[in-house]
C-alpha cells in the first residue's frame, strides 16, 4: 500500500479526515524551511503538499507568489529542493509527500530525470499546476513508471467527460478546486454542485481532497461533512510565515496552533 | 532538452504541413492550469466557427477597410539603398489606425469575443501597444476593458497609459515579479483563471496557448496576403525575402503566413540583439533560448539553467518578451525561416536613417527588420527584392530617443 492509502485508510478507522498544509520549499531559506515542515508535521499535519519556487506562478495568488521569490532570493533551485525533500524523508517515513509546481522546472531539469529524482527522494506524489489532463500523458507515464502518484485537478463545475477523466488519471488523491481562481485565502471555496461527490465516487476516484480558499477550522469540518476525506490549506499557512519573518519562535508557534485548530477540526 | 518532442499529434484534427491545430510540431499546446482549459476550448470552437461564417468575415473586413484603413500601401524606399543595391520595399501597417498592425488582430478578438458573448475584456501590454489597440476597439465595440501593465512599463511609457484611459479602458499596474510583460501576462491569467465565463482575455501576440497563436496569425495574415499581391503588381513577381522583426511574434507570422508554402521566398524574422548577444542583455529568444514552457505554449524560452524565466531586453520594448510564438520555433527547426538578430545601435541607426531619407519615423521595432534588411541589400544586387514589414510608426519612440540622444551628447560634451 503507498503512503496515501496508508494514511487515508487509517484516518477512516479514526473516523477523522486528513489535514494537509502546504509550504514552499526553501521559504524563507532552506534552514527555516526544515524547521517549519517539522513544525507542521509535530503539530498534527496527515501529509505535505510542497510548492518549488517558480519565477512566473500563474495559478497562484500574492501570498504564494511573494514566498517562492523569497526562496528565489536565497537561490533556492530544484536540487536544493530535493535535498530538503530526503531530509524530511529521513525525519518522517510514513507522512505523504506531495509536490504541487510549475512544468518549465520539469522541463528544464528532463522529465525523466526529474520523476528520478522524486522516487529518490520519498516523493509520492506530483501535481503540475500548468499541465492540464490534455497535455498531460507525458508526464504521468514517466511519474507511474518511477512508482509517482500523478494529481490531477477537478475543476468546480465540470463537464462529464473532465470529471471521468480526472477520476481515471489522477492517483493518490483527487485535488477539488474550491473554486475558481487563483490560490488565496480572499476568497473561500464552497462546495462542490449536489451530484459532483457522487459521480465521482461513482467514477472510483481517489479520495477527495478539497483545495483552494481553505483557511479557516469550520471548512474543515464543512468538508468532512459533505463526504471529503481530506482538505489543503496554502494561503493561510504561507501567509503566517509572511506575517512571522522576523521571528521564528513566534513563527513556529503560530503555525503549531494554526495546524492543530484545523487538525482538531477535522 | 527534447523530452517533450515524443507529445503526440492529435490524430482527429487536420494537420497540415504547417502545423493548424494546437501544435506546429512539436512546439505549442495547452499548457494552463485544468480550469483555463474550457475557456480556451470555447474559444477554439468559437474561432472555427467564426472564420467560416461569412457573416464575421464581412464585419472583420468591413473594419478593417473602413475603421483602420486596409489595404495598407506597399512603398519601394529607393532611397534608402543605392542603384546598385538591393531594393526595399516597405508594407507599411505603420500607416494603419492605432500606429501599428496591432490593431488587425484585436478587431477581430473583439468580434470573437462579441459573438461568445463575453461582457468584459482584459489584455496585458508592454509597450502600452497592445494595449492602446485593445483600447480603441473595446471603445468602437463599446466593451468594458482593463489592461494589465508591468508597473515598471507604465512609468516608462506614461503616454499610452493615457492613451488608454483616454479611450476609457483601465490599466492596473503590476508590480509582481519584475513588473514587465511577462508578469502582466501572468496576472492576465490569473484574472481569467476567476473570471472566463464573462470575460474574453485578448492575448496580444502569436504566442501562448492553443488556439492563440492561430488565432492571432489568422487575423493578421491579410499582412502578407495583401503584401504579396503588391509585390507582383510592382515588380512582377515574389520577392526574394520576406523580413518582419520578432517580439512574441506576431507581424511576422502575419506577414510570413501566405508565403509559407512559396519555397522560393526566404523568410526572415529579426530579434532584438540588444546590447550584443553575449552582453546578457538581448532578447533573442530563438536564437539564444533554450526549449521550455511558459505562458501555455511549449516553445523557446529566455531562462537560466534551473529553469526560472529571464527577463528579456530590448532598446524597443514591444520586442522584450522572454517568450516567442511556437510556430516560430517550428519554422526555424524545418528550415523554413531563418532568425537573425540586430543590437540596439543598429536598430537606432535604421530609425534614424529611414526618417532622413525616406520621411518615415518608424516604430524601434520595425527598425530592427529595416536595420537587417539594408544590410542585406548591401550585399545584394539590384535583382534582389526585399520586402519588410514596417509593423509600426515611431511616433511613441521619439522621446525615448530623443532622452538617449541627450544623455550620450552630455557624455561626449564631459
Ligand atoms: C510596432 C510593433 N512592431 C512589432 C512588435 C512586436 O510584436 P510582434 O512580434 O508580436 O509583432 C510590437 C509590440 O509592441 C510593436 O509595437
Amino acid at each position: 500500500m503507498s503512503r496515501y492509502q496508508n494514511m487515508f485508510s487509517r484516518l477512516k478507522e479514526e473516523s477523522k479526515i486528513a489535514f494537509i498544509p502546504f509550504v514552499m520549499l526553501g521559504d524563507p531559506d532552506l534552514e527555516t524551511s526544515f524547521e517549519i515542515i517539522k513544525q507542521l508535521v509535530d503539530s498534527g499535519a496527515d501529509a505535505l503538499e510542497l510548492g518549488i519556487p517558480f519565477s512566473d506562478p500563474v495559478a497562484d495568488g500574492p501570498v504564494i507568489q511573494a514566498a517562492a521569490i523569497r526562496a528565489l532570493k536565497h537561490q533556492v533551485n530544484l536540487d536544493d529542493c530535493f535535498e530538503l525533500l530526503k531530509k524530511i524523508r529521513e525525519t518522517y517515513s510514513d507522512i505523504p509527500v506531495g509536490l504541487l509546481l510549475y512544468s518549465n522546472l520539469i522541463y528544464r531539469k528532463g522529465i525523466q530525470t526529474f520523476y528520478e529524482l522524486c522516487e529518490a527522494s520519498g516523493v509520492d506524489s506530483v501535481l503540475i499546476a500548468d499541465v492540464p489532463l490534455r497535455e498531460t500523458e507525458f508526464f504521468d507515464s514517466k511519474a507511474l513508471v518511477h512508482g509517482i502518484d500523478p494529481v490531477h485537478i477537478l475543476p468546480p463545475e465540470p463537464s462529464d467527460n473532465t470529471l471521468k477523466s480526472v477520476a481515471a488519471q489522477s492517483k493518490g488523491y483527487t485535488y477539488v478546486l474550491g473554486r475558481a481562481g487563483v490560490t488565496g485565502t480572499d476568497v473561500a471555496a464552497k462546495m462542490p454542485k449536489s451530484g459532483v461527490m457522487e459521480l465521482l465516487k461513482e467514477n472510483n476516484a481517489p479520495p477527495l481532497v478539497m483545495g483552494f480558499g481553505i483557511s479557516k477550522p469550520e471548512q474543515v469540518t464543512a468538508a468532512k461533512q459533505h463526504g471529503f476525506d481530506g482538505v489543503i490549506s496554502g494561503s493561510a499557512v504561507v501567509k503566517i510565515i509572511e506575517d512571522n519573518l522576523d521571528n521564528r519562535d513566534e513563527l513556529l508557534e503560530a503555525l503549531g496552533k494554526f495546524v492543530s485548530s484545523m487538525k482538531n477540526a477535522s | 532538452m527534447t523530452d517533450l518532442k515524443q507529445i503526440k499529434i492529435d490524430p482527429n484534427v487536420a494537420q497540415s504541413e504547417y502545423g493548424f491545430n494546437g501544435y506546429f510540431g512539436d512546439y505549442g499546446g495547452m499548457f494552463v492550469p485544468e480550469i483555463l482549459v474550457p475557456a480556451l476550448e470555447q474559444l477554439e470552437k468559437a474561432f472555427y466557427d467564426a472564420i467560416d461564417d461569412e457573416s464575421f468575415i464581412n464585419d472583420f473586413n468591413r473594419l478593417l477597410k473602413d475603421y483602420a484603413g486596409r489595404p495598407t500601401p506597399l512603398y519601394e524606399c529607393k532611397n534608402l539603398t543605392g542603384p546598385r543595391e538591393g531594393r526595399i520595399f516597405m508594407k507599411r501597417e505603420d500607416l494603419l489606425h492605432g500606429g501599428a498592425h496591432k490593431t488587425n488582430q484585436v478587431l477581430g478578438q473583439v468580434l470573437l469575443a462579441k459573438r461568445m458573448g463575453k461582457t468584459r475584456i482584459i489584455a496585458e501590454t508592454g509597450a502600452g501597444q497592445h494595449g492602446v489597440a485593445t483600447a480603441l476597439a473595446c471603445a468602437l465595440m463599446d466593451l468594458p476593458c482593463e489592461i494589465y501593465m508591468g508597473a515598471v512599463d507604465c512609468a516608462r511609457q506614461q503616454p499610452n497609459v493615457y492613451r488608454m484611459e483616454l479611450m476609457g479602458a483601465k490599466v492596473i499596474p503590476v508590480n509582481n515579479g519584475s513588473g514587465t510583460l511577462k508578469d502582466a501576462i501572468n496576472e492576465a491569467l490569473r484574472d481569467w483563471a476567476a473570471t472566463y465565463e464573462q470575460t474574453h482575455y485578448l492575448l496580444g501576440t502569436a504566442a501562448g496557448a492553443h488556439p492563440f497563436p492561430t488565432i492571432v496569425r489568422e487575423f493578421h495574415k491579410m499582412i502578407g496576403e495583401e503584401a504579396k499581391q503588391q509585390m507582383k503588381q510592382q515588380t512582377g513577381r515574389l520577392p526574394d525575402y520576406a523580413i518582419a522583426c520578432v517580439g512574441g511574434g506576431s507581424n511576422a507570422i502575419g506577414l510570413f503566413a501566405d508565403f509559407v508554402e512559396d519555397k522560393e521566398v526566404k523568410l526572415v524574422g529579426v530579434e532584438p540583439a540588444g546590447k550584443g548577444l553575449d552582453s546578457g542583455h538581448h532578447g533573442a529568444t530563438l536564437t539564444r533560448g533554450h526549449l521550455g514552457i511558459l505562458h501555455g505554449s511549449h516553445t523557446k524560452i529566455m531562462q537560466n539553467d534551473d529553469g526560472q524565466i529571464e527577463e528579456s531586453y530590448s532598446v524597443s520594448a514591444g520586442l522584450d518578451y522572454p517568450g516567442i510564438g511556437p510556430q516560430h520555433v517550428y519554422l526555424q527547426e524545418i528550415g523554413r525561416a531563418q532568425y537573425e538578430s540586430v543590437t540596439d545601435t543598429e536598430a537606432l541607426n535604421a530609425f534614424k536613417l529611414l526618417s532622413k531619407k525616406e520621411g518615415i519615423i518608424p516604430a524601434l521595432e520595425s527598425a530592427h527588420a529595416v536595420a537587417y534588411a539594408i544590410k542585406l541589400a548591401k550585399a545584394s544586387t539590384h535583382d534582389t527584392h526585399i520586402l519588410v514589414n514596417l509593423s509600426g510608426r515611431g511616433d511613441k519612440d521619439l522621446e525615448y530617443v530623443r532622452n538617449l540622444e541627450k544623455s550620450s551628447n552630455d557624455e561626449e560634451a564631459k
